[in-house]
């Protein structure tokens, strides 16, 4: 059956990112659309009336929002390749756990991050810093934390390795002294073609981070 | 089955009373219930969700999951047979559902609390917004029994628990949620009528005391 993919997305974006990776990972073909976020168009307030907000993945005229649910949506679709979440229920929960927890805690303590000033800034890299250790402890020893490849959280978390050096430089804090695991992590993704082929250039996303302080 | 189930939650918690509702879709009547007292929470409670600290925590044969969507979930995935699927089998239909069970757990409680702890301006731009985001459910609902289409579902599961605190809203904020949008008022009586939700839904009354309790406690 002729697939119809199309992906309405923002190239900066962190959520947008995810779905690329993901689709990189199972091979699927298509469509890219980017958006004008000061000026979106009618296609995306249509297919996302409720939070008129990238990602928007149309597959065959249906829509799909929210980026953890597209991936999850692609899993089941495209299942014969690269499966991003475990096959054990249990295992499962955890995925979906640190999927959630990543999309709860790490963008809004980034624009915190970004935004802040002083003892209030402080406050805000202790709380980034914690999550990441937060997500260290659940790494543990695996390569991964889909285990030997790239799973869910891994996809759902990667995109916003790019983002480190801007705010290593920002708050003066080193991520390889306080997370190491998550540093040597970070780089064993880019080893996948689906991550480095995806991930902006580190440069442009500084630009972009900086227009947000 | 010979599992060891365990459910930690408390008694006023949307949220732990929507796991009680999957549980008992799922036929799962076999199971511990722990009250945790949320003024004052357990080393056990602490242990069992240290990133959150939070009700609900399933415990199945000694494994913890937590927050109650993903314990829905895994529910559903650990049964099958001859229960209910409480998601619909179709990855699109699975991602629509997954997208309002993810929109009510956004909106919803922390809109309820800004109802119910505010005066004035504040609390009736809080109840415009309640009103608008019940709205848009009903236009989701439709002209379905159910936002599962012709089965109690995954999104039914979500909001259901949140008709506790219709009459605590409706007191405090000065409207009818019936008038307001009757079709919910339809479904939410519909739901009712399955002992599942019925039996796990929190007394609204209680609910309502419970709510001045607290802003007593506060100070509101």
């Amino acid at each position: 059956m002729a697939e119809e993919v199309i992906l309405l997305d923002y190239w900066a974006s962190p959520f947008g990112t995810r779905v690329r990776i993901a689709l990189a990972e199972k091979g699927i073909k298509y469509e890219y659309k980017e958006e004008n976020l000061d000026e979106k168009s009618k296609l995306l307030l249509e297919a996302n009336p409720v939070y008129k907000q990238i990602p928007v993945l149309i597959h065959n005229g249906k829509v799909v929002c929210e980026s953890t649910i597209i991936l999850e949506y692609i899993d089941e679709v495209w299942k014969d390749k690269s499966p991003l979440l475990p096959c054990h229920p249990y295992e499962r929960a955890q995925a979906r756990f640190w999927a959630d927890y990543i999309d709860k805690k790490i963008y809004s303590n980034s624009v915190k991050l970004l935004r802040s000033k002083g003892e209030e800034q402080e406050t805000a890299k202790k709380d980034w810093i914690e999550c990441f250790k937060a997500l260290e402890g659940e790494l543990g020893e695996k390569p991964y934390f889909g285990g030997q490849s790239l799973g869910i959280v891994d996809v759902g978390l990667v995109p916003f390795y790019l983002w480190f050096n801007t705010f290593e430089t920002l708050a003066n804090f080193s991520m390889g002294t306080e997370c190491p695991k998550i540093v040597d992590w970070g780089k064993r993704c880019m080893d996948n073609d689906s991550v480095s082929k995806t991930l902006q250039d580190e440069h442009k996303i500084h630009e972009i981070l900086v227009e947000y302080m | 089955m010979g599992d060891d189930i365990i459910l930690v939650s408390f008694w006023s918690s949307p949220f732990g009373a929507r796991v009680k509702i999957a549980l008992a879709e799922k036929g799962i009547i076999d199971y511990e219930y722990k009250e945790e007292d949320l003024f004052h929470k357990s080393p056990f409670l602490l242990r069992l969700n240290p990133v959150y600290q939070k009700v609900p925590v399933l415990i199945y044969n000694g494994k913890s999951i937590c927050e109650s969507l993903n314990i829905i979930e895994f529910i559903d995935e650990i049964v099958k047979g001859d229960s209910p699927m409480l998601l619909p089998s179709h990855p699109y239909h699975r991602a629509n559902a997954r997208f309002w069970a993810d929109f009510i757990d956004k909106k919803i409680y922390e809109t309820c609390k800004k109802v119910w702890r505010s005066k004035g301006e504040e609390q009736e731009a809080a109840k415009k917004e309640l009103i608008e985001i019940f709205k848009l459910l009903e236009q989701e609902l439709g002209e379905k029994p159910y936002f599962g289409g012709e089965s109690f579902g995954f999104v039914d599961i979500s909001l259901i628990p949140f008709y506790s605190r219709f009459y605590t809203l409706e007191t405090f904020g000065n409207f009818s949620i019936e008038q307001e949008c009757p079709k919910l008022m339809e479904w939410a009586k519909r739901c009712l009528e399955r002992e599942s939700v019925s039996k796990s839904l929190p007394d609204s009354r209680k609910i309502y005391e419970f709510v001045l309790h607290l802003n007593n406690m506060l100070g509101i």
